[in-house]
């Protein structure tokens, strides 16, 4: 009987071994440890035998049993593995295929950049202003110290509204929108303010009658050019980089004084002199100054104890340096080819 | 303005490299937008002297020179030119020479015989006959100049200035002159600058006897000054005036007019040289224009003068419109024999405004309307007389009229170093400051900074402190990180829009930017009815061009324009917004902005003369191509809506609608106006085909614009939390047949009403025309949820709902399908 023990545990473990389906495991389950089964056909005769037998057979039964179910878990977590690992390597797919898109849009570069600089004032405490593209000659000019007759005039080339005998006008410069900001607002003031501005140019690669400018303000006391330029520097350092490197050169604008244009290290050469800046080293990027006295006086503010800075960039210009567009033209054509590349 | 380097030269040593030069006054306020080098193509080239002349032996058109070009022994050098003899003084390129137009010069033969360079021609060089009026134009340049064998060719003839551009600001016209950049030139580099006062000698006589002078306008003529040159002889000036005029950028005429024009570009005082013999009555009157009054200016133009026009007058007519253009006779000429020389001061705001009336403008009225020296006017008389005298050109009478109504009180402001330093944010010593000033003729004396007469541009503080600034230079002005803390955030509007802008891109929208001015045929092409409001606009007097005359009252036809462009590039689709503004006139009256009175002060605003437009903003929604419907278009919008907290709106038909005059552009049964509560959202819908069409677009295409304003009227402020359903929801499907016409809005309000508080949603999720569906009808399914939060619904409440709503839609003649 031992023999035989010994037999059906040696043919289970055999047929077990050459099983490759899982299915099939059930089968060699129900053969050898079944009710009907072939170790339960032999414990059957355990009664045939004597009473020393009895127990050391009842044990060998037990463990060939238990290794035979065993043997059985063990192929059966082994096929399992390999069925898993067969599909797993059937279901492999080609990763260079494309993804597949939900819509999505695209903002436009000009709103993208514009909204670079808006978070960067904003964390300054600056806030937002908007005034009239449409707005009289007394907020775009007058107040701002260009009296009619002032020869700085001649290079605003203005679009006038008919019928307004040249009063009424299309702005030329966001600067109008600190006068609406200071009338209706008590220092300290913190502003910046996006938007579109006016001037009879013809359409070309570099000109458009209709362009953007950021302008900002800030007036309070003691408020030094030394903040200006410390202000301007940051904006560009984080708009360009730590490497950039700023220029102020004198210039004049009737609204502020001093007056200065502003240059940043050219972004081709890095400030060598290269074609793309003519040599020069840095290009043009925005004008600024101390908050003309007259203007503030204008707006009610008494420049013996406010002081202020103002500056305006032009948009345009730092859209097409910040994404090397050679072309203002495509910004208002808004070509779909154009558009998605940003 | 161009400024000759030589020319410079006469009054500071600017030997500096040119680069370093042209960088340095930049920096410190006079803008150099560039600078030409003279002659700077030309190289070995030296001035040569012909020792003989002898035929060539190989051919009878060529010429064997040798030449002395200063070194140990004579080149030779083979010529094809006529016009050369032994003894000529001649330019020799030498061998490796450089000329004009990247031509180079290498020795070789001629005909087998040795050449070591070239005689030059005046083309050759770069010039012409009225460089040098003496010389051939076909021909070697035979030169008459005083100059050594030997030396380079660009110093003998004058060819080694250099000219710099500066782009000189509205506010500096006194450096619109040599002397006023010399000046700067000095202050920049602290260098000593050598004006002299000028001097003439004359000849004895009474200037009265030739001229009287009157002005009449003292205000708008505060000073005339002139004088009288007799026997005058008019011939070309000399060489080192005609190069400076050229490097100038002037061209040389004749000694007298050069005389008025180098004056002027010397000191930037206009001045005017005329005929005696034209002033009738020898009396010259400064008077105002009578009304209609006529005179031909030298530009040959006859102008209609009015009464607030200034003129120089003799006792019958005018001879000059005052600081802008002589008259026709006032010129010099070939046979002029007395010349009087007129230097003055014009009031800048008279002669601006004339200079625009009469759309005339000249170097002396751009000049004298941003403001000339108001005490310059006898210097510059003084200094023209003493050019003619140097020139030989005529007799100065030793007496002068000078008529003087100017006012001599100089400009001054108050100097406080301390508060320039506070203004600058800098710790410049008061002594510095000073010394800068005075570097720029400034004085100080006793608190107070005096201008020299000079600077118009100086009013108050600021002003010095921006003198100080530049000479200190702006780039040591040291940087300060921005102090003190202030509250910001984006205003309520600001948000909104934000949000509206980035739910459109994560919608698929590309974001555009047009044109806020449009053509006034737009009004046309949408098919906008005669009468339409739409068709009032804020025009634009001086536009471009007609393309862009008018200020839009729609943002449609632009987003027509984009589509329709990119249609045409061949674009499969495009899904396109724009958030931008509209502009309609109104008639309201719109005197102040805000209160009358100004926050920091008690005076009053400004109130404004005509009322502003209104500048509603929009956003616009255009697409073709991919899966563009109708119902695209209104899942876009309804999602958009979502997003924007605005719920419970309603579709209602275009073609009632009296707001939206845009529905004239689309599809009538294809287009929606977007209400909520009676309040206009927007308009939205398939574009007409006609308009389609006109814009040139091959596939349907869809439009909405939605107004911002009204958007955020109807947004919730507040969203508030649903608790989650503890309970299971009930689910009944309905399948309906209704008539065609009936709006399925029509049947879902009937059913939200029947089910009532356990409604949860009502999905539609068919709707079928066709084969057994009886013709003029339509099959509609709903998917009805059911929850209620108090507990498990019961099938008794669920069937009770579905009798309700089956009863509901039966009043309204739907049916359940059978």
């Amino acid at each position: 009987m031992k023999e035989q023990l010994e037999k059906i545990e040696a043919l289970a473990k055999q047929e077990l071994d050459s099983c490759t389906e899982i299915k099939a495991l059930d089968d060699l389950r129900i053969k050898y440890l079944g009710k009907k089964g072939e170790l339960t056909a032999i414990l059957k005769q355990m009664g045939k035998l004597s009473a020393e037998e009895r127990p050391v057979i009842g044990q060998l039964a037990n463990k060939v049993r238990a290794d035979i179910e065993e043997a059985l878990k063990s192929k059966l977590d082994s096929l399992k593995a390999d069925a898993q690992a067969a599909k797993i390597k059937e279901e492999s797919i080609d990763i260079t295929l494309p993804g597949k898109y939900a819509p999505f849009g695209k903002l436009h570069p000009l709103t993208k950049v514009e909204n670079e600089i808006r978070e960067i004032f904003l964390g300054l405490g600056f806030e937002i202003a908007d005034g009239p593209e449409i707005d009289d000659d007394y907020h775009v000019f007058e107040a701002l110290n260009l009296p009619p007759d002032h020869p700085a005039r001649d290079t605003q080339d203005t679009f006038y509204i008919d019928g307004t005998d040249e009063t009424v006008l299309l702005r030329t410069q966001t600067s109008s929108v600190q006068v609406h900001v200071m009338e209706n607002q008590k220092p300290p003031i913190r502003i910046i303010s996006p938007g579109r501005v006016f001037r009879s140019d013809a359409v070309d690669a570099t000109h458009s009658p209709l362009f953007h400018q950021i302008e900002g303000l800030v007036v309070d006391k003691g408020i030094t050019m030394s903040d200006l330029k410390g202000t301007l520097e940051m904006l560009m350092k984080k708009l360009y980089g730590n490497d950039c490197k700023l220029r102020f050169r004198p210039h004049h604008f009737p609204f502020t004084e001093p007056s200065c244009e502003v240059d940043i290290s050219c972004f081709n050469c890095g400030g060598k002199g290269c074609s793309m800046c003519k040599d020069e080293g840095y290009i043009e990027l925005l004008g600024a100054g101390m908050v003309h006295p007259k203007v503030l006086e204008n707006c009610g503010i008494d420049s013996n104890v406010y002081s202020g800075f103002a500056f305006g960039l032009g948009l345009e210009r730092m859209v097409m340096g910040r994404y090397d567009i050679n072309d203002l033209r495509l910004l208002y054509e808004n070509d779909v080819r154009f558009l998605e590349q940003f | 303005m161009n400024l000759s380097m030589k020319w410079l030269n006469d009054y500071v040593k600017a030997d500096m490299p040119i680069k370093d030069y042209c960088h340095a006054l930049t920096m410190s306020g006079s803008k150099v937008e560039g600078y030409e080098i003279e002659g700077k193509e030309i190289s070995n080239v030296v001035v040569g002297k012909l020792l003989s002349v002898v035929p060539h032996e190989n051919s009878d058109h060529l010429v064997v020179c040798q030449v002395e070009v200063g070194k140990e022994a004579p080149i030779q050098i083979v010529t094809g030119a006529s016009n050369v003899n032994a003894g000529d003084i001649v330019p020799v390129a030498l061998d490796g020479s450089t000329l004009p137009g990247g031509i180079k010069i290498k020795k070789g033969k001629l005909r087998g015989v040795e050449s070591n360079g070239m005689l030059c021609s005046l083309g050759e060089l770069g010039l012409d006959k009225r460089d040098f009026p003496y010389a051939i134009e076909d021909g070697i340049f035979i030169m008459q100049e005083n100059c050594e064998i030997g030396q380079d060719i660009k110093s003998a003839i004058g060819l080694d200035d250099t000219s710099v551009e500066f782009e000189i600001t509205s506010n500096r016209p006194d450096c619109l002159s040599v002397i006023g950049l010399a000046r700067e030139t000095a202050a920049t580099y602290n260098l000593p600058l050598n004006v002299k006062a000028p001097e003439f000698k004359g000849v004895d006589g009474d200037v009265n006897d030739f001229l009287k002078v009157d002005i009449i306008n003292t205000e708008k003529c505060q000073r005339y000054c002139a004088g009288i040159v007799k026997n005058v002889k008019i011939e070309p000036s000399p060489r080192w005036m005609r190069e400076r005029l050229r490097a100038s950028g002037v061209r040389p005429i004749n000694n007298f007019v050069d005389i008025t024009n180098y004056v002027m570009l010397e000191y930037g005082q206009p001045m005017h040289a005329f005929d005696l013999r034209f002033v009738e009555g020898s009396h010259i009157n400064v008077r105002n224009a009578v009304n209609g009054e006529k005179i031909m200016t030298l530009d040959g133009v006859e102008r209609e003068l009015t009464d607030d026009m200034l003129v120089i007058a003799d006792e019958k007519k005018p001879v000059a419109v005052a600081g802008i253009m002589g008259g026709e006779y006032s010129g010099i000429m070939d046979d002029t024999a007395t010349v009087v020389f007129e230097s003055a001061y014009f009031e800048p705001t008279q002669v601006r405004r004339t200079s625009k009336k009469l759309g005339l403008k000249s170097d002396a009225s751009s000049r004298y309307e941003k403001g000339v020296d108001r005490l310059i006017s006898m210097t510059c008389l003084k200094r023209a007389f003493e050019l003619v005298e140097l020139l030989g050109a005529g007799e100065v009478v030793n007496t002068v009229i000078d008529c003087d109504y100017t006012d001599k009180t100089p400009a001054s402001v108050d100097f406080s170093a301390d508060w320039i330093n506070s203004f600058l944010g800098t710790d410049i010593p008061e002594a510095d400051m000073i010394e800068y000033l005075s570097r720029l003729d400034f004085k100080v004396e006793n608190g107070k900074v005096i201008a020299p007469s000079f600077r118009i541009d100086i009013e108050c503080k600021a002003d010095i402190a921006e003198e100080v600034a530049r000479i200190y230079g702006y780039n040591n002005i040291p940087s300060t990180d921005f102090r003190g803390v202030a509250k910001a955030e984006y205003t309520k509007e600001q948000k909104f829009i934000r949000t509206l802008r980035n739910a459109a891109v994560a919608l698929g929208g590309y974001e555009i930017a047009t044109y806020s001015f449009v053509s006034p045929k737009y009004f046309d092409k949408i098919k906008l009815p005669q009468d339409s409001k739409l068709r009032k606009t804020v025009k634009i007097v001086n536009p471009l061009g007609e393309d862009t005359s008018v200020m839009r009252t729609s943002t449609i036809p632009s987003m027509l324009d984009v589509l329709s462009f990119n249609y045409n590039n061949r674009n499969e689709k495009a899904c396109l917004f724009e958030i931008a503004k509209e502009y309609l006139p109104t008639d309201e009256e719109k005197p102040f902005e805000g209160g009358s009175i100004l926050a920091n002060s008690n005076k009053e605003k400004h109130r404004y003369a005509y009322s502003l437009p209104d500048e509603p903003q929009n956003i616009t929604i255009g697409m073709y191509g991919g899966d563009a419907d109708f119902y695209t278009l209104k899942g876009m919008i309804e999602q958009l809506l979502d997003e924007m907290n605005i719920s419970g709106v309603e579709y209602v038909r275009a073609g009632d609608c009296e707001v939206f005059d845009e529905k004239y552009a689309l599809h009538p049964g294809r287009s929606a106006v977007i209400l909520k509560d009676g309040v206009h959202i927007g308009i939205m819908g398939e574009v007409h085909p006609e308009v389609q069409e006109t814009y040139e677009i091959g596939v349907k295409t869809y439009v909405a614009k939605l107004n911002i304003a009204e958007m955020m009227s109807c947004a919730a402020e507040k969203i508030t939390y649903k608790p989650l359903p503890k309970f299971p929801a009930t689910t009944r499907d309905l399948s309906l047949i209704c008539d065609d016409e009936t709006p399925v809005a029509e049947l879902e309000k009937a059913i939200k009403g029947a089910v009532g508080k356990i409604l949860e949603k009502v999905t539609l999720f068919d709707v079928y025309k066709g084969k057994q569906i009886e013709a003029g009808k339509k099959s509609v399914s709903y998917s009805i949820s059911m929850r209620s939060h108090e507990g498990t619904l019961t099938d008794e409440q669920a069937d009770g709902a579905m009798k309700r709503v089956l009863k509901a839609l039966s009043a309204i003649g739907a049916e359940l399908r059978g």
